[in-house]
């Protein structure tokens, strides 16, 4: 059976993580960095992958990683999502992490991912769903010619993970490429446009397996980022309300307050177990597609949902560039396209499910 | 020290000494009582061995694998969810003796006398009023919407015993033999055209003291207990993929193809998620509970549920087009069963429709979410230092 709850283990992970992003993670330290060139806080993903080891908690011990499994890169998500930290955990330590899983031709490339020192980014689109289309580049001569976008974390990303026309997977390293960054609507996930131009990249295996159990890996894991935002947003959204007094009470005091927050709560309740339930079907990998499909149709609405209500009930202060719920808000409904929409989800799910469309 | 090995045994030796295929069905009710393998976390000689809650799942999985009866936890679970529990508590060492073991072999139905016509979800309003007189309480009101009324020998029953004192005060807390006379029980047909519930009128009813539960005065208290267990009832469901409401509902789309649309597929797999999904938290909180750490979430279990039922039962009504405008069946039946599922998609859409009204609105439940589990401030009372006599109504 499922095991939904958390070890242990796993709430000392937690906490270990948190205490690292309350010193370097707080609000007013990632609005200042979202405005400077370097959104990425390569600080905090130092402590976190480096001094902690959590980059290489998916990568086996004899490949030079942690030896752990989803549920604790879940767990480390979860509280990444809560302070919306800047750093490429999801995108390095998961969904280029899985790519390589999935290649024998890695190299030592696997264990440098594991060990922090390098980053790297899979250069298919955000919002590609698991299964769905993603863009290629020509592979010609031995090298490869096109451009990608909405790529996320290329800005900080030393090696990227290409696939070609050929079919095959390539590693590239950034130097040999252009990254553009876009204006994103996510400032604390962006992303950018690659451009190869010729460049040298080596063969690491067949794209599509590779691609494929990246972006199912994302999917699941992200329903643990946004559970962590949800979580965020609703216990802030009541601690404010708590103290904001109008009409001579405090706002949270009155019912029609009161019964969208307690609302909130039963969604992110519901929340946390699909998200632990894809975390550990990943782990076990029994019923993953269903799993997975589940968690991401249902957590990009509640996260949405949740940040939106944070902000209205915050009112005037939450419309401001000073608060940290536009943050959060910006980096739900990028959340909500990003390895597929709900509804993207959805439609997978009808034809595991023998729910077929008229 | 009970633990799973030891209560393995003692369920070898029950099965062993009354074998199931030879034995009637109420003497092993009973002896399972006697074995204290009834509800193995209740204390010895009252059904149980004093061991973890958790630990009964153990006993049920063994006895069903043997066949063993069960005692239709179903036809009384407001005995078991409500009445049990709160005489556990609150009761005299003769009141549990009486009345626990014919409780939970299903010898004696109970019923639950709270709701009256103007105290629902204030139900600390409420106006049957019990007078002591000598050794008895004479009590007189209306209560309604009690289901189980038509079959119960037994009610758990709140009433006024003091008006001059606020409304939560002056309430005590009685057992109500419901075959003595001046207690009235008549049929409520309601919307699905069945009558589930009844009116109960209690004209002159005399209660023996030796049938009060708890302090006079006491009985919002003792209440809470009887509201609370109600309430976990809801969450110890365990359910199958698909099982619930969204299986009727599945079972049609995939056998009938001519009845699909685009808009009811959208909306059919939003719910099966949401259904997957509800699924998911129960059995969490099940999870929970046997590690030994409960969570608040059963506090929003039923109002998923509520919510879910009629979402998916108004679709199903949709999904069956021509037949969407017929009913099964519109005769006035008394029956002893809540059935949510069993029968036509039109009856569980319209019965599925008290689902956010029993057992607490979901209006009602959602303070109680925002309240207890999140903290928030409660709403500003204007009757707390009334008395209940002075109160408008």
């Amino acid at each position: 059976m499922t095991d939904l709850l958390y070890s242990e283990e796993e709430e000392a992970l937690r906490a270990a993580v948190r205490d690292l992003l309350s010193d370097h993670c707080d609000a007013p330290g990632v609005i200042a960095r979202t405005e400077s060139g370097t959104p990425h806080d390569l600080a905090a993903w130092k402590a976190l992958a480096d001094g902690m080891g959590l980059a290489g908690l998916l990568v086996p011990e004899d490949r030079g990683g942690q030896g752990a499994t989803h549920r604790e890169a879940a767990v480390v998500l979860e509280e990444l999502g809560r302070a919306v930290a800047p750093v490429p955990y999801l995108t390095s330590a998961v969904v280029a992490t899985e790519a390589l899983l999935a290649c024998d031709a890695e190299g030592g490339l696997l264990a440098e991912l594991a060990s922090g020192r390098r980053i790297g980014a899979l250069t298919v689109a955000l919002n590609v769903a698991p299964g769905g289309a993603y863009k290629v580049v020509r592979h010609e001569n031995g090298a490869l010619h096109g451009e990608l976008t909405a790529i996320a974390d290329a800005a900080v990303a030393d090696v990227l993970l290409v696939p070609a026309d050929d079919g095959g997977l390539y590693a590239v390293d950034a130097d040999a490429v252009t990254v553009a960054p876009q204006a994103s609507l996510d400032l604390t996930r962006p992303v950018a446009t690659v451009t190869l131009d010729g460049a040298p990249g080596r063969l690491l295996g067949d794209a599509e397996p590779a691609v494929r159990r990246a972006l199912r890996a994302g999917a699941g894991l992200l329903a643990s980022e946004q559970l962590g935002l949800a979580e965020w947003t609703l216990t802030e959204t009541v601690r404010y309300l708590k103290e904001r007094k109008q009409f001579n009470r405090p706002v949270g005091g009155f019912q029609a307050i009161k019964h969208r927050l307690a609302q909130l709560w039963l969604e992110v309740v519901n929340l946390r177990a699909a998200a632990r339930n894809a975390a550990d079907a990943l782990s076990t990998g029994e019923d993953v597609g269903v799993a997975v499909a589940v968690a991401q149709a249902y957590a990009a609405p509640v996260a949405v949902h949740a940040a939106e209500e944070a902000l209205q009930l915050h009112a005037g202060i939450g419309m401001t560039w000073e608060h940290p719920v536009h943050l959060y808000l910006k980096r739900a409904k990028a959340d909500s396209i990003a390895y597929g929409t709900a509804g993207a989800h959805r439609e997978a799910l009808a034809e595991t499910i023998d729910l077929p469309a008229p | 020290m009970t633990d799973a090995a030891e209560l393995r045994r003692r369920t070898a030796e029950l099965l062993a000494a009354h074998p199931p295929a030879t034995t009637d069905r109420l003497d092993f009710l009973r002896a399972r009582f006697d074995a204290g393998l009834a509800w193995v976390h209740y204390p010895e000689g009252l059904g149980g061995l004093g061991a973890p809650r958790s630990l009964q799942a153990v006993v049920d999985a063994e006895l069903e694998a043997a066949g063993a009866p069960d005692n239709e936890p179903r036809r009384i679970g407001i005995g078991l969810g409500m009445a049990a529990p709160t005489i556990l508590k609150y009761g005299t060492e003769e009141q549990k003796q009486r009345y626990l073991r014919p409780l939970w072999t299903g010898e004696e139905v109970w019923c639950q006398l709270f709701s009256e016509p103007g105290a629902g979800s204030d139900l600390a309003a409420l106006g049957t009023r019990a007078v002591r007189e000598g050794d008895d309480w004479v009590v007189n009101g209306q209560k309604v919407w009690t289901s189980s009324a038509h079959i119960a020998r037994w009610a758990i029953l709140i009433a006024r015993t003091d008006p001059d004192v606020p409304k939560h005060a002056g309430i005590t807390y009685f057992l109500c033999d419901m075959t003595d006379p001046g207690v009235d029980v008549r049929p409520l047909r309601q919307i699905t055209g069945e009558a589930e519930f009844n009116e109960v009128f209690l004209t002159d009813v005399r209660i023996p003291d030796s049938r009060r539960l708890g302090e006079i005065g006491d009985g919002w208290k003792v209440a809470q207990t009887t509201l609370n267990n109600e309430r976990v009832a809801i969450g110890g469901m365990r359910l199958p993929r698909e099982g619930g409401m969204i299986g009727p509902v599945v079972k049609t789309w995939r056998e009938r193809p001519e009845l699909r649309t685009h808009d009811l597929h959208q909306r059919l797999l939003k719910l099966w998620v949401e259904s997957e999904v509800s699924r998911l938290t129960a059995e969490r909180l099940r999870q929970q509970l046997v590690a030994g750490q409960p969570g608040p979430e059963g506090a929003g279990m039923k109002l998923a549920f509520a919510r879910l039922n009629q979402e998916i039962s108004g679709l199903e009504v949709e999904l069956r087009g021509e037949e969407g405008l017929l009913y099964d069946d519109w005769t006035m039946r008394r029956p002893e069963l809540v059935d949510f599922t069993g029968r036509d998609a039109g009856y569980r859409y319209l019965r599925s429709k008290g689902n956010s009204i029993e057992g607490g609105t979901s209006e009602v439940l959602l303070n109680i979410v925002a309240e207890r589990v999140l903290g928030l401030p409660a709403e500003p009372r204007t009757d707390k230092d009334v008395a209940w006599k002075d109160l408008s109504r």
